[in-house]
Order: C-alpha cells, then sequence, then structure tokens
C-alpha cells in the first residue's frame, strides 16, 4: 500500500511550474517522434516507410511480424521485387513479389502482375473483381531491407487493445510522479 | 533515484542498443562477401503455341536450369529466391517481363542443382506477338538475410527465339 500512498502525495504535491516542465517534456517527446516519423516520409518517399507484415505468405522469406522498411524511388518496378501494394476496397496494404510486367512503349505504363512466396497461385484472386494487373499508382513502395520480430510489438496492441491502454496508463502515470 | 524502474530502464537501453548494433554489423558485414555464382538456363522445347481465345499468344515449354550459387550465402543468408524471367520488346510495349520458373534456395547445402521444369508461370503475351519473337532469359536472385539490407543481381543468359508458326 505504501507506494499508492507515495503516488498519490507526490501528485498532490504537483506545482505549476513543476506542471509545465512535464506538459512541455511530454511535447517533446510527441513532437520528435512526429518529426522522425515525417522526415522518413520524406527520404523514402512512401507514404507508409514502414510496414508489418500481418501474414504469413511471403514465408520462409518475411513471417508474421516482421517490419519492412520501404523505398519509393522513380525507378521502374520489375520482376523479383517485392512491393507493397493496395487493392481498390480493401483497407491493409499486400507485401509480395513481381512476377510479371508490362511496360508500354508510349506511355511508360506499367501492369505488374504479383504472387506470394508462400502462396499457390497469383495474386488476381486478391485483386478487385475483374481486375487483371496493378498499375504504378497501387503500389506504395519496394521493400528494401527488414528487421525480424519487432513488429510484433504493433500486432499485439492492435489485437489486444487492452494491453495497449495498461501501457499508456503506465507510462503516463511515470512521467507525471517522475520528478526528475 | 536507483529504483527499480530506473534500473530497467537503463537495462532494457543496454540490451537494444547492443542487439541494434550487432544487427548492423551482420548487416555490414555482407559488403565483405564478393560472390561468383554460375548458372546455365536452356529451352529444351515448345511444347504448346498457341493463339488465345482473347487474342493473346501463350506458349509452354520445357527449360533445363542448372546453377551453383553456393558462393551467396554468407552466415546472415536467411535465404536465396531465385528465378528465371524471358524478356522481349513488342511494338506496344517496351519491356516485357514475364516470369517462367522460381524457387526458394533455403542453405547453401541446397544452392548447387539441375532441374528439368516446364513453365511455373503462363507464358501470355499482351497482344500476338510471340511468333518469330527472340527473347532473353535472365536469372535473378535476391538474397534476404536474416537481419538488414536485401540484395539482388542477375546473370544474363543466351536468348532462344520462338517458332514461326503457332503448334
Amino acid at each position: 500500500m505504501g507506494w499508492i500512498g507515495d503516488t498519490v502525495g507526490s501528485i498532490k504535491s504537483i506545482q505549476i511550474r513543476q506542471l509545465l516542465t512535464q506538459a512541455v517534456s511530454l511535447g517533446l517527446i510527441v513532437t520528435s517522434a512526429l518529426i522522425i516519423w515525417k522526415g522518413l516520409m520524406c527520404i523514402t518517399g512512401s507514404e507508409s516507410p514502414v510496414v508489418v507484415v500481418l501474414s504469413g505468405s511471403m514465408e520462409p522469406g518475411f513471417k508474421r511480424g516482421d517490419i519492412l522498411f520501404l523505398h519509393m524511388s522513380k525507378d521502374p518496378i520489375r520482376t523479383g521485387e517485392i512491393v507493397v501494394f493496395n487493392v481498390d476496397g480493401r483497407e491493409i496494404p499486400i507485401v509480395h513479389r513481381v512476377i510479371k510486367v508490362h511496360e508500354r512503349q508510349d506511355s511508360g505504363e506499367v501492369d505488374v502482375l504479383t504472387k506470394g512466396d508462400n502462396n499457390y497461385g497469383d495474386d488476381r484472386l486478391l485483386y478487385a473483381q475483374g481486375q487483371q494487373w496493378l498499375q504504378r499508382h497501387h503500389i506504395m513502395g519496394r521493400a528494401v531491407g527488414f528487421l525480424p520480430y519487432v513488429g510484433w510489438v504493433t500486432i499485439i496492441m492492435t489485437e489486444k487493445p487492452i494491453i495497449k491502454y495498461i501501457l499508456i496508463g503506465a507510462l503516463g502515470l511515470l512521467v507525471i510522479t517522475s520528478n526528475d | 533515484m536507483h529504483s527499480f524502474g530506473y534500473r530497467a530502464n537503463a537495462l532494457v537501453t543496454f540490451a537494444v542498443t547492443i542487439l541494434a548494433i550487432m544487427c548492423t554489423m551482420a548487416s555490414f558485414s555482407d559488403n565483405f562477401n564478393s560472390p561468383s555464382p554460375t548458372a546455365r538456363v536452356q529451352v529444351l522445347s515448345i511444347n504448346r503455341f498457341q493463339k488465345q481465345i482473347h487474342g493473346n499468344d501463350e506458349v509452354t515449354m520445357t527449360l533445363n536450369i542448372s546453377m551453383d550459387l553456393q558462393s551467396l550465402f554468407t552466415w546472415n543468408t536467411k535465404q536465396v529466391f531465385v528465378f528465371v524471367a524471358a524478356e522481349y520488346e513488342t511494338p506496344k510495349n517496351s519491356l516485357n517481363q514475364i516470369s517462367l520458373w522460381d524457387g526458394i534456395i533455403p542453405s547453401k547445402e541446397n544452392a548447387k542443382f539441375s532441374i528439368h521444369t516446364s513453365n511455373k508461370y503462363r507464358f501470355i503475351d499482351q497482344g500476338s506477338n510471340l511468333r518469330g519473337k527472340e527473347f532473353n532469359l535472365t536469372l535473378h536472385w535476391h538474397v534476404m538475410p536474416k537481419t538488414g539490407k536485401m540484395s539482388a543481381d542477375k546473370i544474363v543468359m543466351t536468348g532462344y527465339r520462338l517458332p514461326v508458326d503457332y503448334r
């Protein structure tokens, strides 16, 4: 019971100056995180520079919970590249490998077909009804590097929101009660 | 000052820093490997060569693929993804790339082999341009590391000219 009493006591003893300092430091943490994320967006040219692999369709290369770093450059898309794409009518982007490319002579537009390494057939079944090919605007970026396991943090937090709230609550309490 | 939370924080920060440094070093060490892979891809026969109902040419063929990619493997290599692509140009398209066969090589022991296979993915043109068309065969590989940067390269093979008539 001792530490609860201490906590309540330290909350009571907060003065206005201290409160301001803590608000500013909290704001600094939040804004610097935002700066890093937006900076990454600028450097990589992709609207989401980091994605978490959610399915096992690229195993054994990428497992569920791995993190991928994306890069979107002007370079043309070629077979073998691992791209992240959005299909109309689907919220979650898909990470699969390009197996066919047809690039137009006049306009330079591309038709792309993808397939998951671990899937039996190509992705036409995943595309929108009647869609045969992916175009450039469907593609969000290509994977250039990856880190294993780190993405599990986000997967757990989205699937078990209670853990997220506990974590945020504990962190908030720490920030409020810390006297440094 | 030296509360439980403080110590736990210091410990976790230190552990994560060391792990990140080790991952970076492992990824960096791949630069010291200079691979010298060899491969050979041959079209043995054209099995079917027809125009589909929609007007697109389709061809099926038998391939012989042999390779030795053992030198690509380092201690930071999880797998090597290898595929054979046909590349050609048509009046409509400046580039057509079609993957004919692919495979995942999980370890160095499996990186030297020779197989006899028909094309795994359908070789269909956008249009009807395949009669007498010469295409390039290229062997591509993508090295997937245990952690860090992915790398890719290719070997261009001798091409092949498709027959002038459907069969």
